[in-house]
């Protein structure tokens, strides 16, 4: 048996067993399905206790920018018995305040996944006991890895409970300069070298004023 | 016995052991010798900073060798790596918790300016918050450049008027922000 017939094979067990899943095409290396949420908390309980996914490595926060739904997560289960991967992709039904439901319940190492898709894309795990952001300081108003958030990133206050004298610094746009850098091949070493293709702000080009 | 022939004069042999220079010279010599780095690594940088206290770069033959991690004791903080936001108010407080005088070092392009993170959460260089005496290029600079740099930080220290600032405070080490702005 290939391993492309038991990525199959997992995914239509479970199609077939839970009428709520839906198939997600295009993924090559796992089987993955979709989970409404309002069906997520019992298909995980089933996939931890009847199914032996006894381990969730990852969840994902993921957004769609102009789709709907727009934001989803997206969870990586193992079996480790069998070194077997589930991809479930949830979406969460409200593109203006996503809402999934948690799952640290039934695996605590989702604690700090749904923090992070919380600090980054703004989604609320229902159900979490300790939401709060774990990578931008509390006070941070926005959620930078939404789409419509910039790069360079947007003005705002640094984080301090007593601001100290002398370190009166704000958070700045820092747009990046000649990017994105990527690789083109090219004839001689030094064309193929990453450049930036955006030169508008270089070395001899001074940095718009904004 | 003493004898009306007490000589009061010149004495060849007090002479050997004084030493007659300026204060500023000797306040500064002993300073610049023993600088005692406060290692604020913060990322990638800071295993440079480790290879340079080791056998093979011997950071001590330049007598800056004694690492500290608490503020209190010590007198230059290298930065060594990249300052986030979150991280800014943090590494300010620990500048503030060290005696004067002191001094700061930022090692490798994180540190001089943010690096290669150009993004929303990347301080873009500490000397907007601390005031930098020495910035050191390179991604991570190498051992060799952080000696360098800090036997640059060394010259600075001997050129400073450490007398007149010894009892008063020295001019003000504030970043101001309009610089940076
Ligand atoms: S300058 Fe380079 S080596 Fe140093 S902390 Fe930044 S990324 Fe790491």
């Amino acid at each position: 048996m290939s391993a492309t017939d038991t990525v199959s094979s997992l995914q239509s067990t479970l199609l077939a067993r839970f009428s709520y899943l839906t198939p997600r095409s295009g993924s090559a290396d796992h089987p993955a399905v979709n989970v409404p949420a309002e069906n997520l908390v019992s298909f995980a309980t089933a996939l931890r206790d009847e199914l032996g996914f006894d381990m969730l490595t990852d969840i994902a926060g993921a957004d769609w920018d102009q789709e709907s739904p727009r934001f989803a997560a997206v969870y990586h289960f193992v079996r480790t018995a069998k070194c077997e991967y589930l991809r479930v992709v949830c979406a969460a039904p409200d593109d203006v305040a996503p809402s999934i439901p948690s799952l640290v319940a039934l695996y605590p190492s989702a604690n700090w996944f749904e923090r992070e898709a919380h600090d980054m894309f703004g989604i609320d795990f229902a159900g979490h006991p300790d939401l709060r952001r774990i990578l931008m300081w509390d006070s941070y108003p926005w959620h930078p890895l939404r789409k419509e958030f910039p790069l360079a990133g947007k003005e705002t206050d640094i984080p301090s409970d007593d601001q100290i004298e002398g370190a009166r610094t704000k958070v700045r746009p820092a747009p990046l300069a000649g990017g994105p850098f990527v690789a083109t091949p090219g004839k001689t070493m030094h064309d193929g070298e990453p450049h930036g293709k955006d030169q508008s702000w270089n070395e001899t080009q001074p940095k718009p004023t904004r | 016995m003493s004898s009306s022939t007490t000589e009061y004069g010149y004495n060849s042999k007090v002479e050997g052991e004084v030493i007659v220079t300026k204060a500023d010279a000797v306040i500064n010599w002993v300073r610049s010798n023993s600088v005692w780095p406060m290692p604020m690594g913060l990322a990638c940088c800071a295993i440079e900073l480790m290879g340079s206290g080791g056998s093979r770069f011997d950071i001590s033959r330049f007598g800056m060798e004694v690492m500290r991690f608490s503020p209190r004791q010590s007198d230059c903080m290298i930065v060594a790596g990249t300052v986030t936001y979150k991280m800014a108010e943090v590494v300010r407080r620990i500048y503030d918790q060290m005696a004067e005088p002191k001094w700061v070092v930022a090692m490798g392009a994180c540190a001089s300016s943010g690096g290669m993170f150009r993004s929303y959460a990347t301080l873009q260089g500490v000397d907007r918050i601390l005031p930098v005496d020495v910035y050191i290029s390179g991604c991570p600079p190498k051992p060799e450049a952080l000696l360098d740099g800090m036997m640059l930080l060394q010259e600075k220290i001997r050129r400073e008027p450490a007398t007149k600032t010894l009892l008063r405070p020295r001019p003000s080490r504030i970043v101001d922000t309009k610089v940076v702005a």
